[in-house]
Order: structure tokens, then C-alpha cells, then sequence
């Protein structure tokens, strides 16, 4: 299996060496990265070019690294099952960038597309209906972002008074509670009790 | 007055609007849903009709969305496990499959021989169960009321089965990175092949209740044709792409487990419609009733353990009744739990509704980074607009039925 994808990436880095930026097969599978500005071209290659067809999307999403100046990992998965292969496309993206739709050449990236701009808040040019998709209607902030709390910012009720459900902001009887039960000696984020004393040369 | 009647307004000279006989009939929209017995669970389409025939069709859902991807990254690998039950709840152990093979590809973990079988079993039980309840109550949405009382009476009894095996019925937990929980009595394999014996005679039941059923034909025959190129465009799996003659089926197409160990058939359909997805069902129902069989004989004689001792799973009672390291094993492993090394890894597998994948990003740490949970019935239901343009609006409830939606893994 290994040497097939082996075979499939030096078959791809030499059609295509604008688009690809590097591959490597890890766990028998292939990734391959490509940049923002040839990844529809590059996704039509990939389900046109006989020796690949992968016509089949399987997955699109997005892994966030707040620390990374390219913020965003956005992840395409496809599969051929005419050559019983699949693929990942991963592309790198800053968080003020925007993605091309790969709606012209996959329809079913529709869904897709608006749950990524949904959870990350990544805009994808020549989407016809950006619209949220899994929140509430009238919901803000992207709920996937490292940076946006697991409790939300909003919590809703039904108002006896009003007589309908009303938004109120997140008040929690009892403080939420994340244990981190990583071992010292496996870089735990917290401060063990007593180390916040020893002077800074000390360390 | 109702939306989409030709309003003939009245002005205050005492004029009205002159009917020409050529004005415009608007369309009639209309909510289906959520809180429709046919939209199973709490699908809202919003649907545009031209008298009955369906111009759009657009789904909204989202309405029983939990955030399990959110929630994941903030618990350890193992206290999401039960997560993925309550993604597809119908069949719950196929996704728990799907979470500890990603795991397992990432850890390089080699299942124990017996583990392995029960998996294989189980699964096959939860497709049976998946099966069983969309075939019956699709029936029940295209006018018949008796299948799902004698379908659900068979669900009954395979549920009792995964209470025997771990102690829920729904909501299993049963399958472990590295193997299964517990090992199964030997009376169980038993009484799963008794059952497995009897089952076909139920199938032959419902099988005389619908296939030849003059109803049930009219309602499911040529409805929601999906054609190869739908198939490609839309990225449908499973019964989806079976039903229209495309014999892909991952078990054996890209197997996992002990798969290729088993002699099964992949049943196609020849037309693509709502009955011969239908019959697919039916037929899938029967081969895996054969693997179950297949299963239940080759449990019989390999005994061992079921699973694979190490860092990812606890040690035995007995040992720790004796061992101070076994105990201080036990405690890291529920508190801290197991480490997973740095990488990133797609594992699918072949659950009833179609292919199941979970794409798993760990760090290093005992938290998933990221994780995406890939649910079959989020694409079969995209192109519920494509399939139902040109409908009847009664044709609707009969291919939401057949493209098999839960909304448990469809909104996450």
C-alpha cells in the first residue's frame, strides 16, 4: 500500500510542481500540501487525471494553531474508488485569508464549506450560500477556535414572564472545572504548588 | 389569506387589481419539520412547492447539535470514547470501532485474535440494528404500520445481547483501544447464534409484509433514482452507492479487522431507487446474519485474551489485588489516562448508514488535539435538494427515510 501512495506522490510532485509544496506518507497514508492559490486546480487535476480519479470528497475541516502565524490547517480528504486510494490535501492559511470554493468541482463541499466557516469563522470565495450551518440561528463567534471557551458565552432559558426563550450570558452555579491530569514530568502546564517561590536564576 | 394565493388588492378610490389571467401563482413554502414523525428526529426542510411538486428543498439542521467535536478536545482519549456512542445511536459500537482504530493506527497497537472476532460480531450486530430500524420505519413513513412492531421486537432481543456483553443496551463503551472491554461467556455466543439461526425467518416475515407489497412498491419504486455520477458528486457511501449498483463496500473493498477472513456477499441494487435500497437492507441484513454465524463458530474455539495488555489498558483484577505497579497502572490510566503519540490519521469504517471516518490530530499529550467525526448522513442529506427536485411532497418523507439520517451524527 505504502509504495502505491509512494508512486502517487512522485506522480503528482511531477505533473503538478507548482501546486504541490511537499508530501510525505505517514501511517499509509498520503498528505500533500499545496498553496492557497492552486488548490481548485489542483483538486480538478486530482479528480480528472486518470492515474488518480479521486472523485469522491470525503471530508473537509480545519485544525487551529493560534500560535502559528498561518493560524489554519484547512484538510481535504478524498477518495478514488475507481483506484481504491485516498488522499489529504492539507493547505495553510492565515486567519484573515480566503479560501477558494472547491464547490465548482465537488458539489458535495457545499455542506462542508459552511460548517468550516461555522466552527472557524474561514471565509471560502465563490461560496453561493455562506450561511451557518450546525449553530443557532444568530450565533456568534466560531466555536472551534482554540480560543473560544467549551461553555460558550450565552445560555438560554424559557422566561415564564416573557413567555419565550430568552439569551442570557453563561453564569455557572459552580466554576468550570478542567483537571489537568498530565504528569509533571511530562510538561504539565500548571505550576506545582511551592515553584511559584524559587527566584528566576534558580530555575 | 394563505401565501402563495393572487392577492387582489382593494384602493381607495374603489379600484381593484384587474385580473389578467396570465398573473404569476407564487410557490407555497412550507416548514417539514422539526417536529415532523417523518423527518426522524429534528430534521426542519424548508421546502418551495409548486402545488405538490418540489421546486427546493432546504435543510436545516443543527438542532441537536452538542459540540462533541468542542467537548473532545478537553477530554482525555479514553473518557471519549462513550461521545461516540451517542453519535449515530442506533448503532452505537460501529463508531467506537472507528475511534479505537484511529487510535490504534497511531499507537501501532496489534488487537488480540478474540477481540477482534467480538468486534467483527458486534458490528454486525449493530448493522443488523441500524437495518432493521430504517427499513420498518420507512415503511411506517410510506403507510405501513406493522414492520416496526415486529422489526423492533428483534431490536429488543439484540439489545439485550449488548447488555449481556457490557451493561447498556444503547450506549455501550464496549470496544477499548486495544480490544474489547470484557470477554463474552461462552452462553452468549450461544444464544447469539440461536438467534442468528431464527432470524431469517423474521426477515421472510417482513420480507412478505413489503417487497411484493402493491403500496409500498408504488410508494418506493422509481422515487430519489441516484445515478454514478450522483454518487461521485455527492460523495455518498454505503447503502447509497450499493443501491445503484456500484458494489463498494469498505470491509471489502479497504479491510479493517478480520474482514477478509469472512465469506460475505456485497448485495447490490440495479435501479438506484428508494426499493432497491430497500432490498439492499433486506439482503445486507441476511449476510450479515451469515457473519454473525461465521463469528459466533470461530469464538467457539479461539479463547484468550481480549486485550492487549499495556500502557493503553488496564491490568487485570487479579493482578492488581497483587501487584503495586498494576495498581498505580490502573490509577494513571482512568485519571491521566494514555498518551498517544504526535500525528494525524483517518480511519473509516463501514457503519450501517455508510463510511464512518474519523480524522484524529493528537499532539502528544492525553487529549485529542483536533478531532473530526465524519458522519455519512451529513452528505446523503446535502443533496436532499438535488434528489427530491421534481417530487411529489409525499416522495420527500419516503427518501428522507431511505437515505437513513440520524441526526445524532449528523449534527454532532
Amino acid at each position: 500500500m505504502t509504495e502505491a501512495l509512494q508512486e502517487l506522490g512522485t506522480h503528482l510532485e511531477m505533473k503538478r510542481t507548482d501546486c504541490v509544496l511537499s508530501w510525505h506518507v505517514v501511517h499509509d497514508e498520503l498528505t500533500v500540501t499545496v498553496a492557497p492559490s492552486s488548490l481548485v486546480s489542483f483538486v480538478e487535476f486530482l479528480k480528472l487525471d486518470q492515474g488518480c480519479q479521486f472523485s469522491t470528497l470525503v471530508d473537509i475541516t480545519a485544525v487551529d494553531y493560534p500560535s502559528r502565524a498561518k493560524r489554519f490547517d484547512v484538510v481535504y480528504h478524498f477518495l478514488s474508488m475507481y483506484q481504491n486510494q485516498r488522499i489529504r490535501l492539507r493547505v495553510q492559511i492565515r486567519e484573515e485569508d480566503v479560501l477558494p470554493s472547491i464547490l465548482s468541482v465537488h458539489p458535495a463541499a457545499n455542506w462542508f464549506e459552511r460548517e468550516v466557516f461555522d466552527m472557524f469563522g474561514i471565509l471560502f470565495s465563490g461560496h453561493p450560500d455562506l450561511r451557518r450551518i450546525l449553530t443557532d440561528y444568530g450565533f456568534r463567534g466560531h466555536p472551534l477556535r482554540k480560543d473560544f471557551p467549551t461553555t460558550g458565552y450565552t445560555e438560554v432559558r424559557y422566561d415564564e414572564v416573557q413567555k419565550r426563550v430568552v439569551y442570557e450570558p453563561v453564569s455557572l452555579v459552580q466554576e468550570y472545572r478542567q483537571f489537568d491530569f498530565m504528569s509533571p514530568w511530562e510538561g504539565a502546564q500548571y505550576i506545582l504548588p511551592g515553584d511559584e517561590k524559587t527566584k528566576e536564576a534558580a530555575k | 389569506m394563505m401565501d402563495g394565493d393572487i392577492r387582489v388588492n382593494t384602493y381607495d378610490d374603489g379600484s381593484t387589481d384587474a385580473v389578467s389571467g396570465e398573473q404569476k401563482i407564487r410557490n407555497f413554502n412550507i416548514n417539514f419539520g422539526p417536529q415532523h414523525p417523518a423527518a426522524h428526529g429534528v430534521l426542519r426542510l424548508v421546502l418551495e412547492l409548486d402545488g405538490e411538486i418540489v421546486e427546493r428543498c432546504d435543510p436545516h439542521i443543527g438542532l441537536l447539535h452538542r459540540g462533541t467535536e468542542k467537548l473532545m478536545e478537553s477530554r482525555t482519549y479514553l473518557q471519549n470514547l462513550p461521545y461516540l456512542d451517542r453519535l449515530d445511536y442506533v448503532s452505537p459500537m460501529n463508531q467506537e470501532h472507528a475511534w479505537c482504530l484511529a487510535i490504534e493506527r497511531l499507537t501501532g497497537t496489534q488487537v488480540p485474535r478474540r477481540a477482534s472476532l467480538i468486534r467483527v460480531l458486534y458490528s454486525e450486530i449493530g448493522r443488523i440494528l441500524s437495518h432493521l430500524l430504517n427499513v420498518t420505519t420507512q415503511a411506517m413513513d410510506v403507510g405501513a404500520l406493522t414492520p416496526p412492531l415486529w422489526g423492533f421486537e428483534e431490536r429488543e432481543k439484540l439489545m439485550v445481547f449488548y447488555e449481556r456483553a457490557c451493561g447498556a443496551r444503547l450506549h455501550a463503551a464496549y470496544f477499548r483501544p486495544g480490544g474489547v472491554h470484557q470477554d463474552l461467556p461462552d452462553q452468549l455466543v450461544e444464544d447469539i447464534d440461536a438467534w442468528a439461526v431464527a432470524f431469517p425467518g423474521v426477515l421472510d416475515d417482513i420480507d412478505g409484509l413489503l417487497t411484493e407489497n402493491r403500496i409500498f412498491k408504488q410508494r418506493n419504486a422509481n422515487i430519489g433514482i441516484v445515478t454514478e455520477e450522483d454518487i461521485q458528486e455527492w460523495g455518498f457511501s454505503g447503502v447509497m452507492v450499493r443501491g445503484s449498483g456500484l458494489a463498494w463496500d469498505l470491509r471489502r473493498a479497504q479491510p479493517y479487522e478480520c474482514y477478509d477472513e469472512f465469506s460475505f456477499q456485497i448485495p447490490v441494487g440495479k435501479n438506484g431507487d428508494c426499493y432497491d435500497r430497500y432490498l439492499c437492507r433486506m439482503a445486507e441484513m441476511r449476510e450479515s446474519t451469515s457473519i454473525i454465524r461465521q463469528a459466533c463458530e470461530k469464538l467457539r474455539h479461539e479463547k484468550g485474551d481480549v486485550m492487549a495488555r499495556g500502557k493503553m489498558t488496564p491490568p487485570t483484577r487479579g493482578e492488581m489485588k497483587t501487584s503495586m505497579e498494576a495498581l498505580i497502572h490502573h490509577f494513571k490510566l482512568y485519571t491521566e489516562g494514555f498518551h498517544v503519540p504526535a500525528g494525524e490519521v483517518y480511519a473509516a469504517v463501514e457503519a450501517p448508514k455508510g463510511e464512518f471516518g474519523v480524522y484524529l490530530v493528537a499532539d502528544g499529550t492525553n487529549k485529542p488535539y483536533r478531532v473530526k467525526l465524519r458522519a455519512p448522513g451529513y452528505l446523503h442529506l446535502q443533496a436532499m435538494d438535488h434528489v427530491c427536485k421534481g417530487h411529489q411532497l409525499a416522495d420527500v418523507s419516503a427518501v428522507i427515510g431511505t437515505m437513513d439520517v440520524v441526526f445524532g451524527e449528523i449534527d454532532r
